[in-house]
């Protein structure tokens, strides 16, 4: 299982690198997807698989809104025609996926055992360990304190992309030519 | 902006909404101010915190901007301090995570604990509140600041 983690790593880093590096627009959204979606497979072998699907989800409509950006705005109404490769392609893609889940199922907590085992080491001991009397306070800023770390930079980066894209005057000259042409090729 | 544009502001009846919105805001902003600040710091006893301390002080502003009008409320909280004290919240935590590497590991609780039920207790958790606190109030009026001014200032200086 380590090495499977360490592959799947290690795939992600080279996604990101090739995201970050690479010209064209729409292979930097497809490798940013691969990111995304081995977070989600490496949720599930973690064993949560509620934030794997929600990773799912979200890295399917962020594709889908990203690949709509990056492709030209003026494009006509795509005409209705079987494409046998596409869907082939589409189908053996989510047979792998199904193939994960149940690779990452088989050895979850049996359906009724109790799952109370840190929660309620949380509420015995919280109040002792962090000293908060309120123990959600605890939670999200102790023990959990990563989780909010990430929500707090969520939050950050919103607010860093809507003032970058909301700002009537950008901060570069009018006359500058941009450094690389990015973007669809012609 | 000097006092007696402010002034006029408050008593024009053309300028943000009508007399008695401007008189209940003006008496009510202090308030949920004050109340925003006995959430944040007070998050490690009762129920609240840092994000639902944050709201209510990113509303007492928009509440500023709305019962007022833009002006106003750019001129006591700018688009560049709502800005720099996001950046200051952000900066603030993510330094008291590094402070506890030093006697364990990252976001350790390296503060003497104290007793329960005292204000000054529970090592940094008062203390990221606050962070947290601050960061999310001047985010979400940021939020409100960028959707609501950007694209319709009119930008009077030439590059």
């Amino acid at each position: 299982m380590e090495t499977f983690f360490i592959i799947m790593l290690v795939l992600m880093i080279i996604g990101a690198i090739i995201a970050v590096e690479t010209k064209n627009m729409l292979s930097a959204v497809i490798a940013a997807g691969v990111v995304g979606f081995g977070v989600s497979v490496l949720f599930l072998f973690l064993k949560a698989p509620d934030i794997a699907i929600t990773q799912v989800i979200v890295e399917v409509l962020s594709l889908i809104i990203l690949i709509r950006v990056t492709t030209k705005a003026d494009n006509e109404a795509i005409e209705r025609k079987i494409d046998s490769f596409a869907n082939i392609a589409g189908l053996v893609f989510v047979g792998i996926f199904v193939g994960f889940c149940i690779w990452a199922f088989v050895d979850m907590t049996p359906f009724g055992t109790p799952l109370m085992r840190v929660s309620q080491h949380y509420l015995s001991a919280g109040l002792e360990e962090t000293g908060a009397a309120n123990t959600v306070a605890a939670v999200i800023l102790d023990y959990r304190a990563y989780d909010t770390l990430g929500e707090a930079v969520v939050i950050f980066t919103s607010i860093l992309g809507a003032f970058v894209i909301l700002r009537s005057r950008g901060k570069k000259k009018i006359y500058e030519e941009d450094y690389v042409k990015v973007g669809i090729p012609e | 902006m000097k006092q007696k544009d402010i002034e006029q502001i408050i008593h024009d009846d053309h300028t943000g909404m009508s007399l008695i919105v401007k008189t209940v805001a003006r008496m009510m902003i202090a308030v949920i101010i004050l109340f925003a600040f006995y959430i944040i710091l007070y998050g490690h006893l009762t129920p609240g915190g840092g994000f639902a301390g944050g709201v209510i002080l990113a509303i007492a502003y928009t509440l500023m901007m709305l019962a007022f009008s833009r002006k106003m409320a750019l001129h006591k909280f700018s688009d560049f301090w709502a800005s720099f004290w996001d950046n200051i919240g952000m900066l603030a935590f993510i330094i008291l995570g590094f402070l506890g590497l030093n006697s364990g590991y990252f976001l350790y609780n390296f503060i003497w604990h104290g007793k329960p039920f005292h204000l000054v207790s529970a090592g940094i958790i008062p203390l990221a509140n606050i962070a947290i606190g601050v960061k999310v109030g001047a985010c979400l009026y940021a939020i409100f600041i960028g959707l609501s001014i950007y694209g319709r200032l009119i930008i009077k200086e030439e590059e």
